[in-house]
């Protein structure tokens, strides 16, 4: 199961893309059951590329919401493809293809 | 010395085979391979030192920016902020909270025909103002809003 649920939608030559991770987003301040503070896990890295080309990079820090909402446009054609990635700081990753509709 | 060099040669294919193979399975998007983290300007603690740490300048003209947010946010933990603009020649973005303990929430690189905006959700601890920084050709511009927290999201 990807954690990316992502939409890329064409219209006027403008691409919308909505995506939502599924990622814990842990700030670092916050305690378990036991009270044991919870280690920063955050997505700190998005990368979105259309083939070889990039087209957003986005740098987050733990103040990006749980399970994080990303949109962004930019000029491109239906039937392209669109990698969306992202990284966390303790070296997970994912990453997932989309068809420009 | 002639082999030795043939042996660093290899060596040196052999890895970039490593990353090529990874590229090529889909591991690793192209751009990530360039992408570094601004740790600093993440930790920074106060908006003057955020600034300086991801800007690189506290002194930013009002630009033409927009803001969209919600007024009185229920809950500090999910706050929804568009940031958009009509400035030309746009290279980066980049989301703040004054009052947040670390002021940086994101930065934003943009790719090849980007339009300059974004959208998320952000964490505010109390009320705050939001500041949204666009830089346009070599200058960074900002615009304010504020938004009044009623239970703050910073966990702890």
């Amino acid at each position: 199961m990807s954690t990316i649920r992502i939409r890329a939608q064409e219209s006027g030559g403008i691409v919308t893309v909505r995506a939502l991770m599924t990622h814990p987003m842990e700030t670092g301040t916050s305690k378990d059951a036991a009270g044991n503070l919870i280690p920063p896990h955050h997505i700190d890295v998005v990368t979105a590329d259309v083939g070889d080309t990039n087209v957003m990079t986005a740098y987050w820090g733990v103040t990006i919401s749980r399970n994080p909402f990303f949109q962004f446009q930019f000029e491109g054609n239906k039937g392209d493809t669109l990698t969306l990635a992202w990284t966390d700081n303790q070296g997970g990753s994912d990453s997932v293809e989309t068809t420009i509709g | 010395m002639t082999s030795n060099k043939r042996r660093v040669f290899l060596k040196g294919t052999l890895a970039a085979g490593t990353v090529g193979v990874a590229v090529g399975a889909g591991l690793l998007a192209p751009s990530q391979l360039l992408a570094a983290w601004p740790e600093s300007a993440f930790k920074a603690r106060g908006y003057d030192e955020a600034l300086k740490a991801a800007l690189g300048t506290t002194d930013m003209p009002e630009g033409d920016i927009e803001i969209s947010a919600p007024e009185i946010a229920e809950n500090g933990m999910v706050v929804p902020v568009t940031v958009e603009t009509s400035m030309s020649d746009v290279s980066e973005m980049a989301l703040f909270v004054v009052e947040n303990g670390s002021p940086l929430t994101s930065k934003y690189l943009l790719g090849a025909g980007a339009v300059p905006m974004f959208a998320t959700r952000i964490k505010m601890g109390e009320s705050s103002d939001v500041v949204a920084a666009v830089k346009s050709g070599d200058t960074w511009y900002s615009a304010t809003r504020e938004v009044k927290v009623t239970i703050g999201g910073c966990g702890g």
